[in-house]
């Protein structure tokens, strides 16, 4: 084809490529509109399935989901859902991420009203199979030695990995994945200790 | 079997496969095929993609210009994954745990594009439909094995949470060799280097071996002498 023939079709191509933009998104429009409560639905799901995980049965009456406060840490904020019985806060639960070995590991933590974890799991982590993914709860139990953990126990010098003198077991082969779990459940029970006095609710 | 359809089903399948013969598609292939699972579920994912997308490009083949195919393809299987992506969010939403992070991936997958442009531009709405079919079995068939091999050599098991994929009935499956220590080199990007190297030169062994058979028996014929 030479460039005359070209020119004469020039308006047919960009009305082409647009309508088919136009098309396109329209059928995005549509589809999201579709899925956008389901996907809602789903999420809330997850959510609701991974803060059961970390407080044991029975031991909120309310809908925690629904019942948070925003509080910052380091900048950014953080969503503490609280788990109330017969009113009074019980537990909190929120998230906490620390730098791992490939990327931020996301950790979930439930901590009672005196500062004692609940229960601890990751809720996302880039680190190496086989090695780095024993901190999830279905490859390994190593995650369950922070329940019932606090600032006091162990004492502040033994919050670490035993290769840095502490009291929590690293992996054969890898040292950094948990020294960050472990410096995170400990970064996680600070902010709680800090911010205790808002998230029970309660005057100091 | 020497209508053209089946010619399409064989080149798919075998001859001209995504992954052993082409060599396309690397990077999902490398990326995903840590067990024989993801491999399975990416490679179904691709296939949904490729079939839609095929007949798609088909069916507007003689509207679309030359020179704007390119970025009206592109349009078209961004929309389509994007579409994909959301309704598996909604609708196949644990099976979308599983491979959520690899669906987007499915739009810089070459081998769709590749498709639209090498055949689907060239076809009826029919055999593009086929050809996408057969091109996304032979990739989930390839991806499937990469999978296997690696799973079994670096964590000794096979088909490991096929029941998160295929639902419980599927557990049977699952497979654990006991008392294996695993080798993690396998489950690390060098092992998809390697078990692909592998797989391509066995291809290559059966494919010699399959020419040279008709040789060997047409020989004595041919030449007349011991």
């Amino acid at each position: 084809m030479t460039l005359e023939q070209l020119r004469g079709r020039l308006g047919y191509q960009p009305l082409l490529l647009g309508a088919m933009a136009l098309c396109a998104s329209a059928a995005l429009a549509w589809a999201a509109d579709a899925t956008r409560a389901a996907i809602a639905a789903a999420e809330a799901r997850d959510l609701r399935a991974s803060l059961a995980e970390v407080l044991p049965g029975g031991f909120a009456d309310n809908d925690f989901l629904r019942d948070t406060i925003d509080l910052p840490r380091a900048g950014r904020t953080v969503t503490v859902y609280r788990a109330r019985r017969n009113g009074r806060v019980e537990g909190a639960v929120f998230k906490v991420a620390e730098r791992g070995y490939a990327a931020d590991i996301q950790l979930l933590i439930g901590v009672d009203r005196d500062g004692r974890t609940l229960g601890v799991r990751v809720l996302k982590h880039a680190e190496t199979p086989g090695l780095g993914d024993k901190i999830e709860v279905a490859k390994s139990a190593w995650i369950r030695a922070f329940d019932g953990r606090s600032l006091g126990d162990p004492p502040p010098g033994k919050w670490a990995v035993r290769k840095d003198g502490g009291d929590f077991d690293q992996f054969a082969g890898a040292t950094i994945t948990p020294r960050a779990v472990v410096r995170s459940v400990r970064g996680g029970l600070e902010f709680f200790a800090a911010h205790r006095a808002e998230i029970l609710g309660e005057a100091s | 079997m020497n209508s053209p359809l089946a010619g399409i089903v064989k080149d798919g399948l075998w001859h001209q496969n995504v992954v052993f013969a082409q060599l396309l598609a690397m990077c999902p292939t490398m990326a995903v095929t840590t067990s024989g699972t993801n491999g399975l579920g990416m490679g179904l994912a691709t296939t949904a993609v490729l079939v839609v997308s095929n007949v798609l490009v088909s069916a507007i083949r003689h509207t679309v210009s030359a020179q704007v195919r390119i970025p009206v393809f592109v349009v078209l299987i961004a929309g389509l994954v994007t579409i994909v992506d959301m309704a598996m969010n909604a609708w196949l939403h644990e099976l979308y745990k599983v491979l959520g992070l690899f669906i987007a991936l499915i739009v810089v997958n070459c081998a769709i594009l590749g498709r639209a442009e090498a055949f689907a531009v060239k076809a009826g709405p029919l055999a593009a439909a086929v050809d996408g079919l057969a091109m996304g079995l032979g990739f989930t068939g390839a991806l499937t094995l990469i999978g296997l091999v690696r799973e079994f050599l670096g964590a000794g098991t096979l088909f490991a949470q096929a029941s998160n994929l295929l639902g419980p009935s599927f557990a049977f499956l699952e497979l654990r060799l006991p008392g294996y220590g695993g080798m993690l080199l396998m489950i690390l990007p060098p092992g998809a280097f390697a078990v692909l190297g592998f797989l391509l030169a066995g291809k290559r062994l059966l494919e010699r071996r399959a020419a040279a058979r008709p040789a060997a028996e047409a020989a004595p014929a041919g030449s007349g002498c011991c």
